[in-house]
């Protein structure tokens, strides 16, 4: 009974592994680079002749002329070698308050910034008063680490100070985010979120014209 | 909750209510070998594959056999796997260099197994493990036929209960290779395309170096995303081509793309209950099972989506908006994506850890209380709320054949169920299924929890890394109740073969990857040979004619006694373990308490 199947096991094995393991990624991927080939090269933004980014991947932004996208929890920051949430619950002590760098052990850093630390760097780049609500996206880690977008109202919140480091007029900033705002797909689906590195990409662009 | 969210999940269920029939009708024709008329160009091929294979597609099983051949069938692919995984470094498409440091001996045994079993549980970092090669012929070749094989068990028992009389519950080779060919791969491949389309890449570069706009350097890797992607959700794998998973944004990079991942996950597990139906000749059988199935879905779906948009209490204190509207998304986004937001993240783990899929496009670890225990919950309940891949009807009917026993016990009469008598053997078999179960996830969790290994214990250690964890309770993520949780959690989805998690645990150890490795196989292959030998004794048996006394199970009636059973098993077999973990976690959070 068992010495019967053993021989189309072995072989059933060898020939699907190969039909469905090598076979069909390269059938898609002979179709994809034929009629989508901008996508399945990844979405690389070219600037100058050079990669400057990935329309899907977020990347890490500072200085204040740029809109920033959420906290990450991708490594160092948007390391898309290392995707992924921060994994902490909703009770963690971590997560909300942070943590402050341990004295005893000088050679790490412990130090980690909570929610409560993420709302008032925010409030304080964005000059924000306390009483104004924060949208939740922009002091949460998103779940890849990557998230390309933040939600029109942090878009909003961070509207005045861009446009003033840039000495542009707010409504043209306000024009390039509609812009680049996505939204729900069939009007239902999805929520509507703000490509950060498009509106950074098309804000460096006016800034060179 | 608002009007957008509830819509966008009563609308998905919506498309699934009316993909489920023809599906079902496509899977009835393909197993009973009339393949539909635009997908015989693939007939020649399916003839070729049986010659290459020397399997005689003539050839009638008995239970013993289909299960011999799916236990060598699962033997090989899994030897197959550890081998390849373990022998990267030699082998070609490995841009990163990766090589056997990255693939220890006791990770390639969990994901071989992982893959095999149709959990995709993944105690690695893909991105940092494993090659391109490895990932397409080691792992993603397993996403087409362990699914293939769980579709081939349920259309056997089914076969048990719609054929009489014989020993004879079909051809696993002849099931397995036209469930590939007929029915995985033409979805797969419209599937595939529109991924691509979607902006999931499908290439064999090396990753990219760019300097951002800042001028900081961020390295993209790249690869066969989008191939992977359409199969890892049809057949209700789930393991991802990044750490990240389905909230990748290249794995699922539109809110278009999610919904498809969404209705994919569902495809076949519903169109099975139809199928079902029509085997037995009698639609109502499926219905019945299918509404037992929807209810429960939809109960869990709108639970979860409640409580994640309420959101958290703390971060309410800090004055971050709760409350969603037209511009800003509200409710708990810690390890959720902008483009999602909070409806199609928790309709998505609903979906995800119903149908034993185990991709997440948010991170449960970071749910409500209430919220993460929907998925959890899910999962306990035993692949049974649509399941995975075949995994959920041959789990369902497992409930019915206790449902249907419980049904007898109450009216004093021998229960029947489609023209079959249950007999002793039968709910003897169903019941081992089941304890077998909940002995893997409670046993393991109380093990992991409470055990204590030294301090310096190479059973808890990271790969080659000097990292020790000691006590394997010290590789949680979060502390006190939700740490348990990320226990429970682990080895409920290894043995419901769900693969997702709640992320925070280190599970890269050899104690993790051996413990959640035997969980992982007895979840699947102690639950299919108890119900293949089922469909071995129900097969033989006369179908008896229905008289006044048949309880009919294709009613509401019956279709709520079917719920009843599940709720009631899995909140008296889990209930201890949950009030211990997600329950009090749930108080703590409102009283404001901080872990």
């Amino acid at each position: 009974m068992i010495k019967a199947q053993l021989i189309p096991a072995f072989l059933v094995t060898i020939v699907l592994t190969v039909l469905c393991g090598l076979g069909f990624p390269i059938l898609v991927g002979m179709l994809g680079q034929a009629f989508f080939p901008y996508q399945a090269n990844g979405s690389l933004i070219v600037r100058d002749g050079r990669v400057v980014g990935s329309e899907l991947i977020g990347q890490a932004f500072h200085s204040e002329q740029y809109f920033h996208g959420r906290p990450s929890a991708a490594g160092a920051g948007y390391d898309a070698l290392a995707s992924g949430g921060t994994n902490l619950g909703p009770t963690s002590r971590k997560l909300i308050l942070g943590n402050a760098d341990d004295p005893a052990t000088p050679d790490t850093d412990e130090s980690y910034n909570g929610i409560t630390d993420l709302a008032l760097e925010y409030r304080r780049e964005n000059g924000l008063d306390p009483e104004v609500p924060l949208p939740a996206d922009a002091v949460t880690h998103s779940g890849s680490g990557l998230d390309p977008h933040i939600s029109p109202r942090n878009a909003e919140l961070q509207l005045l100070r861009v446009a003033r480091a840039r000495k542009l007029a707010p409504e043209e900033v306000r024009r390039i985010v509609r812009d680049h705002t996505v939204n729900r797909f069939l009007g239902i689906f999805g929520d509507p979120g703000v490509n950060v590195l498009a509106v950074n990409l098309e804000l460096d662009r006016l800034a060179q014209r | 909750m608002n009007i957008h969210g509830l819509s966008e999940i009563l609308l998905y269920f919506m498309a699934i209510l009316l993909l489920t029939a023809p599906m079902g009708i496509l899977l009835f024709n393909v197993f009973e070998g009339r393949i539909p008329f635009g997908l015989r160009i693939l007939r020649p091929l399916e003839l070729l594959i049986y010659r290459v294979c020397r399997v005689d597609p003539r050839a009638t099983m008995r239970w013993q056999e289909y299960s011999a051949a799916l236990l060598i069938f699962s033997l090989a692919g899994a030897l197959l796997s550890y081998a390849l995984l373990r022998l990267q470094g030699w082998l070609p498409l490995n841009p990163q260099a990766f090589g056997a440091a990255e693939v220890t001996p006791d990770l390639a045994f969990n994901t071989a197994v992982s893959f095999t079993t149709n959990t995709n549980w993944q105690s690695y970092v893909p991105e940092a493990t494993v090659s391109m090669f490895s990932n397409m012929l080691a792992l993603a070749m397993h996403n087409w036929m362990s699914a293939a094989a769980g579709m081939a068990v349920a259309v056997a028992l089914s076969r048990g209960f719609s054929r009489a009389d014989t020993d004879d519950l079909g051809n696993f080779w002849v099931d397995l290779v036209r469930g590939s060919l007929y029915v995985l791969f033409p979805i797969a491949l419209l599937a595939a395309l529109a991924f691509v389309h979607s902006g999931a890449p499908q290439n064999f570069s090396a990753p990219q170096t760019i300097r951002t706009l800042e001028g900081a350097q961020q390295i993209v890797p790249q690869g066969p995303v989008a191939s992977q992607e359409a199969i890892k959700q049809l057949g209700t794998n789930g393991g991802g081509y990044f750490n990240a998973n389905s909230a990748h944004p290249y794995e699922n990079p539109t809110a278009a793309s999610d919904l498809l991942t969404k209705i994919l996950i569902f495809l076949i597990p519903a169109g099975l209950t139809y199928m079902f139906g029509k085997m037995v000749g009698n639609q109502g059988q499926g219905w019945a099972l299918f509404g037992a199935m929807g209810a429960l879905f939809i109960a869990g779906a709108l639970v979860c989506y409640g409580f994640e948009q309420a959101g958290n209490p703390h971060l309410a204190q800090l004055g971050i908006a709760m409350s969603a509207d037209e511009s800003q998304p509200g409710g708990n986004m810690e390890g959720k994506e902008t483009r999602f937001g909070i409806a199609a993240s928790a309709l998505f783990a609903s979906v995800t850890t119903a149908a034993s899929c185990g991709a997440v496009n948010s991170m449960h670890d970071s749910f409500t209380p209430i919220g993460g225990l929907v998925p959890l919950f899910n999962i306990l309940s035993g692949e049974a709320i649509f399941g995975g891949v075949g995994a959920g009807l041959y789990g369902m009917l497992m409930f019915v054949v206790l449902a249907i026993f419980i049904a007898g016990l109450m009216v004093g009469r021998t229960p029947e169920y489609v023209g079959k008598k249950i007999g002793r053997y039968e709910v003897q078999m169903a019941m081992l299924a089941l304890l077998v179960c909940a002995f893997s996830i409670l046993g393991f969790s109380a093990l992991s929890s409470t055990y204590d290994l030294p301090q310096d214990s190479a059973w808890n250690r990271v790969g080659s890394s000097a990292a020790y964890y000691g006590a394997p309770r010290n590789n949680v993520n979060n502390a006190g109740s939700h740490g348990l949780s990320e226990m429970i959690y682990a080895f409920a989805s290894a043995t419901g073969n769900n693969g997702s998690a709640f992320a925070g645990i280190t599970a890269n150890t050899p104690f993790y990857n051996l413990t959640l490795g035997v969980a992982m196989l007895a979840g699947r292959f102690l639950m299919i040979l108890p119900l293949l030998a089922m469909a071995g004794s129900l097969v033989r048996k006369k179908r008896i004619p229905e008289s006044a006394g048949t309880f009919p199970t294709d009613s509401i009636t019956f279709a709520a006694l079917l719920v009843g059973t599940i709720l009631i098993v899995g909140a008296l077999t889990f209930f201890p373990g949950l009030a211990l973990g997600p329950i009090v976690e749930h108080f703590q959070l409102h009283q404001l308490t901080l872990q």
